[in-house]
């Protein structure tokens, strides 16, 4: 059952063609990777889908419900979950803070109720930090349970990355670059980690440059080469497909 | 009816070029540092209140016109020595802040030094106005428009034909690239606050003999300099001019068919209808956010 | 939040002997115009200390305030807690109606907005002389509160002190729940904020609409307080002075709030013989602050003494 349909998903920015006529499909809990040279548009299909860009043409359906050109906070509420290539996380709040904003639907938000302390209130929010610090086990991160998000590591971050998209509790999480940076042990750990999430039943949409990484865990991998796809299939289908090699490799001189 | 018009537009398109000039100021920092000097205002006082003082203690007239530029443009340096160097690599909203600071500095050591009262010295070639299609065109209005359109074509050519004025611009493109190609980008910088403070002072001169001046003229025709230079486009140069003359003749069309108490809001109602429809203004560049 | 109570019991404890060590009238004055002014600093350091906003004319909202109670007061005889609300529910609208096209922009054209802003209103309340008495002002009856008139610098401590106590209660409540914990967030990276289901916009304007209320009763009451409103309460000096207490006493700070405005209403007092002087004072802080104390001084030393707020 197809989770996720995207059919001739298009964005121009001024003259730069950065997506044409892009359509894949991804089906409930596999892990779905997204893959290409530098500047195939892998980040800019990541954030068409997850609303940071508005398409110019195409249409996304999340559960046979039309989403395109929905704003991201409303796409959180159909529960579309995403990490960044390049990390945006809150500096100025605490780790656990960092994924409690994650749980961030799931509480009572009323200002009068906010400003007047009722009881309520706190123990619901009592409930998230438990269950933020809960997450922040599952993704290994117990040694920085009551640090500063500005007192982590590069690698801690992109975890924390991933505790707070999941406190969200998404039916599709979409990964960018998730071991970008990574040496070869901390990218096996972070393909434990997408391995867990994806058994847990979320469905993974993956947009990764280590090739290793990507054949290991994907059910079905997606190539992209200046903006169009150029392939779709399972990991062997696109290791041994020429045009893919061709694409990353460039052709016999 | 028409000489009605001609007038309101000869005071208008008066008062819009000294908007321009300070707009220009505007553009040249916000180019060169992206900061918007918020003490701009102060440095088109400075223009006319060294001026009138100079004049006062008996200096000729052009003795004390050149002092009443440069000084403000040592002020400049100054002010970027002393508030925006030191607060390198400060956010956006930091910088704003700093450089009110730093204007209400200057406003306040003026208001110490020269008093609250409002002064001015004769204008350039008379007062005698001239009439054109029934309206009155003061002579002072003449060595405005002059030039202003002098500076203009002067910083034209400055920025396209030569190496220094393309350093500058190549600064304010990507200061790094501009570094690793051998350009001062500390220089650039206080070249660009000294032009900039010149140019203000500039305008504040020769407006004072048409509108006097005072301690606290720097604050309205800042902060109308920079609702034009957003009009026009921020960082755009042509913009900053064009958006200068609009200002002013909508502010004067206003005066005097709408009501001329409100003729100071003008400007900053103009930047809502801007900021709503147009942010980038007319001339500016658009820019997208790679995430 | 064991240090959040002992804070609110410490200021408790302040506001209550504080009547008994000062000496007259004059000081109690002065207290209850570090009073005014520490609850508009609070309301504005959540939009701009922990929302990460900015507002350059937030004097405006407080001129609001002042003028509704004094011309619903004086020309139309209303009650002055009806016209206080009517103020507050004013300047709240207004806050509503412009703060998502504001919002949507940035930087220094977010700021020229706000700015813009505060200048359209005072220059309104400087020329709609036939209600607001023009440039030189208007009077104000006293403040009555259910037919017990508030009279005397000593009295209006008393309301003045409660109204700082609840305040301060309730921006602590508001930073510490879940809504003050999307704000900072929306502070430290709007886009993450989006993604998790933060409607950022929606926030923005909320706080905006808050710091709003806050200044326009503050106004009202102030201007009840000194029994004279002119336009300078809108101007945008006036917005200056409120931002450069919520700079030095500490963005994003309860308390900083608090101690930003204390030590700037006793500055003027300090210099009130030297008007040029508050001026140029006013800009080497505003300067100086945000070059070497960026953080403001209340969490720029909690830093020191090693703790985290």
């Amino acid at each position: 059952m197809a989770l996720l349909e995207i059919s001739d998903l298009s964005k121009t920015f001024g003259g730069v063609l950065a997506v044409q006529n892009v359509s894949f499909s991804v089906d409930q809990g596999i892990v779905y990777s997204v893959i290409g040279p530098n500047g195939a548009g892998k980040t800019t299909l990541f954030n068409l889908i997850t609303g940071i860009y508005t398409p110019c043409d195409g249409e996304i359906r999340l559960g046979g419900e039309l989403v395109s050109g929905l704003a991201p906070h409303q796409l959180a509420r159909k529960g579309m979950g995403r990490t960044f290539q390049n990390l945006q996380i809150c500096m100025n709040m605490t780790a656990i803070e960092n994924v409690m904003v994650g749980g961030h639907l799931s509480l009572d938000r009323n200002l009068i109720k906010s400003m007047l302390r009722f009881p309520s209130l706190r123990r619901a929010d009592a409930v998230l930090r438990e269950r933020a610090a809960e997450l922040m086990v599952y993704v290994g991160l117990e040694a920085y349970l009551n640090s500063e998000a500005s007192a982590m590591s590069y690698g801690a971050l992109k975890r924390l990355e991933i505790a707070r998209a999941l406190a969200a509790k998404p039916r599709i999480l979409f990964l960018d670059e998730p071991a970008a940076g990574f040496n070869p042990k901390e990218t096996a750990e972070i393909d434990n980690l997408v391995r867990k999430i994806a058994d847990s039943g979320i469905t993974v949409v993956l947009v990764e440059h280590d090739m290793k990484m990507v054949m290991n865990i994907s059910d079905r991998i997606l190539v992209l080469n200046y903006g169009r796809k150029l392939t779709e299939g399972s990991a062997r289908d696109v290791r041994d497909n020429p045009e893919v090699i061709a694409a990353y490799l460039g052709t016999a001189a | 009816m028409f000489s009605q018009i001609l007038q309101f537009m000869f005071s208008g398109v008066t008062v819009g070029a000294t908007y321009a000039l300070a707009a220009l100021g505007f553009t040249l920092i916000y180019n060169a540092s992206n900061v918007i000097n918020f003490a701009q205002g102060e440095f088109i006082m400075l223009g006319g209140i060294l001026t009138v003082f100079f004049f006062k203690t008996g200096l000729p007239l052009p003795v004390a016109l050149l002092l009443a530029v440069a000084i403000p443009a040592m002020v400049g340096v100054l002010v970027e020595k002393l508030a925006i160097e030191p607060a390198k690599g400060a956010g956006v909203e930091s910088l704003i802040i700093i450089t009110i600071g730093a204007s209400l500095v200057l406003r306040g050591l003026v208001q110490i030094s020269f008093g609250k009262g409002a002064a001015s010295f004769p204008a350039f070639s008379g007062d005698a106005p001239i009439n054109i299609g029934g309206a009155a065109l003061a002579p002072q209005s003449l060595w405005v428009l002059g030039t202003t359109a002098v500076v203009v074509l002067a910083l034209w050519l400055f920025f396209n034909r030569t190496v220094a004025g393309k350093a500058i611009l190549a600064t304010s493109y990507d200061p790094l690239a501009a570094q690793l190609v051998g350009v001062n980008t500390q220089l650039v910088l206080l070249v660009s606050f000294a032009l900039s403070a010149a140019i203000g002072a500039m305008g504040g001169i020769l407006l004072t003999p048409i509108t006097m001046t005072s301690y606290d003229v720097g604050i309205m025709l800042g902060l109308k300099g920079f609702v034009a230079a957003v009009v026009g486009g921020l960082g755009s140069g042509l913009g900053a001019v064009v958006g200068g003359l609009l200002v002013g003749i909508v502010e004067a069309l206003t005066a005097g068919y709408v009501s001329s108490a409100y003729k100071d809001a003008v400007p900053f109602l103009l930047i809502f209808v801007i900021l709503f429809f147009m942010p980038r203004g007319l001339f500016g560049a658009k820019t997208t956010e790679r995430v | 939040m064991k240090r959040a109570h002992a804070g609110l019991l410490v200021l408790t404890a302040i506001l209550l002997l504080l009547p008994l060590v000062l000496p007259n009238a004059f000081y109690f004055d002065i207290v209850n115009r570090m009073a005014i002014n520490a609850v508009i600093v609070l309301g504005l350091n959540l939009l701009i200390g922990f929302a990460g906003q900015i507002s350059l004319g937030h004097a405006g909202f407080f001129g609001i305030g002042a003028y509704a109670s004094a011309i619903l007061t004086t020309h139309f005889s209303w009650p002055p807690l009806a016209a206080l609300a009517v103020g507050a529910v004013g300047a709240a609208l207004l806050a509503l109606a412009i703060a998502p096209p504001i919002f949507r922009l940035r930087g220094h054209y977010l700021a020229m907005a706000t700015l813009g802003l505060g200048i359209v209103i005072s220059i309104v309340l400087k020329n709609e002389a036939a209600y607001t008495g023009g440039p030189d002002g208007m009077s104000v009856p006293p403040l009555t509160l259910f037919g017990f008139e508030i009279y005397g610098e000593r009295q209006w401590y008393w309301l003045f002190a409660a109204i700082l106590l609840f305040s301060v209660w309730a921006c602590q409540n508001l930073i510490d729940s879940p809504f003050g914990r999307a704000l900072r967030a929306l502070h430290g990276s709007e886009v993450a904020s989006q993604v998790v289901g933060v409607d950022v916009a929606r926030y923005k304007v909320a706080i905006f609409v808050l710091s709003a209320f806050f200044a326009s009763i503050m106004g009202s009451l102030s201007a009840h307080y000194v029994g004279f409103v002119t336009p300078n309460a809108a101007e945008f000096l006036h917005s200056i002075e409120l931002m450069t207490m919520v700079v030095v006493g500490g963005m994003a700070s309860v308390y900083g709030s608090v101690i930003g405005a204390v030590l700037l209403t006793a500055l003027p007092q300090a210099l009130a013989t030297f008007e040029g002087w508050e001026t140029v004072a006013f800009g080497v802080i505003l300067m100086v602050s945000m070059i070497f104390l960026p953080k403001g001084l209340v969490p720029t030393i909690a830093a020191k003494l090693g703790r985290k707020r």
